[in-house]
């Protein structure tokens, strides 16, 4: 009986020690081993978050540099489609200027062929017309002797410089 | 709910298995004492100097004492002499154990204070006026002397003391180690019992009573699982392990009581209404229930008390009483047969000295956690 009846003496010490022990171990031990071992789990878990992080945004980096890429060679094709068809419309242009030049230059050459004609017809009628009164003078001076002779020819000389 | 009752239920197993190795240690126990008490029987008839009561010896083992009896060297006792501290009616009274002289018969009388004290069993007693020596009665009691109250630092005291001083520096040493090391890298000996403070706060602390909570409660549940721990192995460490602290009633009482107290100090509206007016059940059943559930307030820590005090004396007393074998047969060729068997017990008590410390900080903390619970209906 004796083994399970508490003793007042050792119930009493326990109380003492225990309580004591409790006291100094919180502040000196579990207070610092508690708060390292925390402190160290929540860096780890910072850590950890923060390699999360840097991935994410290596991720980011990597995603941006394909789109800037992508943005490049798409402007690039954009630039040689903009130039191919900046030259197409050159040289069309060029064509189109040629084309109307040429034509001008046709269109004055046959003014200036007719033009010429005309002269030409002119000083020809005025030829025909000064040869007509030296005939015409020739005729006369020869008709003045011969009336007939004198009409009769001036009508087959005119006849044969008929124009056209 | 289901984290305390996950807890229960490890509990429960955790129980079952250290039940199974009681099982078989008090089998082996009763079997022992069988065997001692028919080798004491049979040995009576030889001369008083050569009888060995085993139970003396164990009792003596398992039980506090005055002094630190060491071994006997030459026939003379080695022992280290503590202080007797007692309350009498005339105040305050202290000497040294030493003055008893090894005496725990009663027969040698210390005069001091105006008093006559004489140390019987371990008990200290004082006589009464006018008497020179201790009367007993029929069943060995004494009739002339009473007990003063004894605050003696007794052995056990002293060994929690050492074990006290041992735990500061263990753990003190290990915090200074986190302050020296950068990152607060464990190095030394702080690599040691982080683990087992991680264990306690991740196992114990945090599955028992809650992630909200649980801080509060760390200090405590760390010092109560070291110290019990801690003075569970002291009590296996020979020639010392005459200091049974963990195996005494007193110890283990006093560290229950302060389970309780706490449990009672911290439990909530919902825990109080638990025991008194049992929610979601009838009026009747709510009354029937409500003595019930006092009882099961107060046996809770009385269990955490007797299975710690049950469990490290048990332990004790058949290492003690496999001994005990080799004298009472008075036979050098039992000894191996005791040595082996005293060294198997004596490996699963090592086991033990673990287990019971956890299974007190376990249900420490469980009684924590049903107490600050909150109703999640």
């Amino acid at each position: 009986m004796d083994l399970v009846t508490p003793g007042l003496g050792l119930v009493v010490w326990t109380g003492i020690t225990f309580i004591i022990l409790l006291i100094i171990l919180r502040k000196f031990a579990w207070k610092p081993i508690l708060g390292a071992v925390g402190e160290r789990e929540d860096s780890i878990k910072n850590a950890l978050l923060e390699a999360d992080k840097a991935r994410q945004e290596m991720e980011n980096l990597k995603s941006d540099n394909e789109k800037i890429l992508k943005e490049a060679r798409a402007e690039r094709d954009a630039m040689l489609k903009d130039a191919r068809e900046m030259k197409n419309n050159v040289i069309s242009e060029a064509k189109e200027e040629a084309k109307t030049q040429a034509n001008k230059i046709i269109e004055q050459a046959k003014t200036s062929i007719q033009n010429e004609k005309l002269a030409a017809i002119t000083d020809l009628k005025n030829q025909v017309a000064d040869l007509s009164i030296g005939i015409a003078e020739k005729v006369l001076k020869e008709q003045l002797s011969n009336k007939d002779k004198q009409e009769k020819l001036v009508e087959s000389m005119l006849n044969d410089v008929k124009l056209n | 709910m289901s984290l305390h009752l996950h807890g229960i239920l490890r509990d429960i197993f955790l129980i079952e298995y250290v039940m199974q190795i009681n099982t078989f240690r008090f089998f082996l126990l009763g079997l022992l004492f069988s065997i001692s008490l028919s080798g004491f029987a049979s040995g009576e008839e030889k001369t008083g100097d050569e009888k060995f009561d085993p139970k003396e010896m164990i009792m003596h083992h398992v039980k506090d004492a005055h002094s630190f009896h060491l071994w006997d060297w030459d026939g003379h006792p080695v022992s280290i002499s503590l202080p007797v501290i007692l309350w009498t009616d005339n105040g305050l009274t202290t000497f040294m154990s030493s003055e008893f002289h090894h005496d725990n018969s009663g027969t040698h009388i210390v005069e001091k204070n105006g008093g006559k004290f004489v140390n019987l069993h371990e008990k200290v007693y004082q006589l009464n006026d006018g008497e020179t020596t201790v009367a007993f009665d029929a069943e060995h009691h004494p009739t002339n002397a009473v007990k003063p109250y004894d605050f003696s630092i007794t052995r056990n005291v002293f060994m929690m003391w050492v074990s006290v001083l041992v735990l500061l520096f263990i753990f003190i040493g290990a915090a200074r180690r986190y302050k020296k090391s950068e990152n607060f890298v464990p190095k030394g000996i702080a690599s040691f019992v982080e683990p087992l403070i991680v264990f306690v706060r991740d196992e114990i602390a945090v599955p028992m009573i809650g992630e909200k909570t649980y801080k509060r409660y760390m200090p405590y549940l760390l010092t109560i699982f070291f110290f019990v721990w801690i003075n569970n192995i002291f009590g296996l460490i020979p020639i010392i392990n005459g200091a049974n602290v963990s195996g005494n009633i007193a110890f283990t009482f006093t560290l229950a009581l302060f389970t309780f107290i706490i449990t009672t100090l911290v439990g909530n509206k919902n825990y109080w209404k638990h025991i008194f007016w049992m929610p979601g059940v009838p009026v009747p059943m709510k009354i029937f229930l409500m003595p019930i559930e006092l009882i099961g307030m107060m046996v809770k820590p009385i269990s955490l008390m007797i299975r710690l005090f049950a469990n490290i004396t048990a332990g004790h007393i058949i290492i003690l009483a496999l001994m005990s074998l080799i004298f009472v047969f008075k036979s050098v060729a039992v000894a191996p047969v005791s040595i082996a068997f005293a060294l198997f017990i004596t490996v699963i008590e090592i086991i033990v000295t673990a287990i019971q410390a956890y299974i007190f900080t376990v249900l420490s903390a469980l009684y924590f956690g049903m107490a600050t619970e909150e109703e999640e209906h």
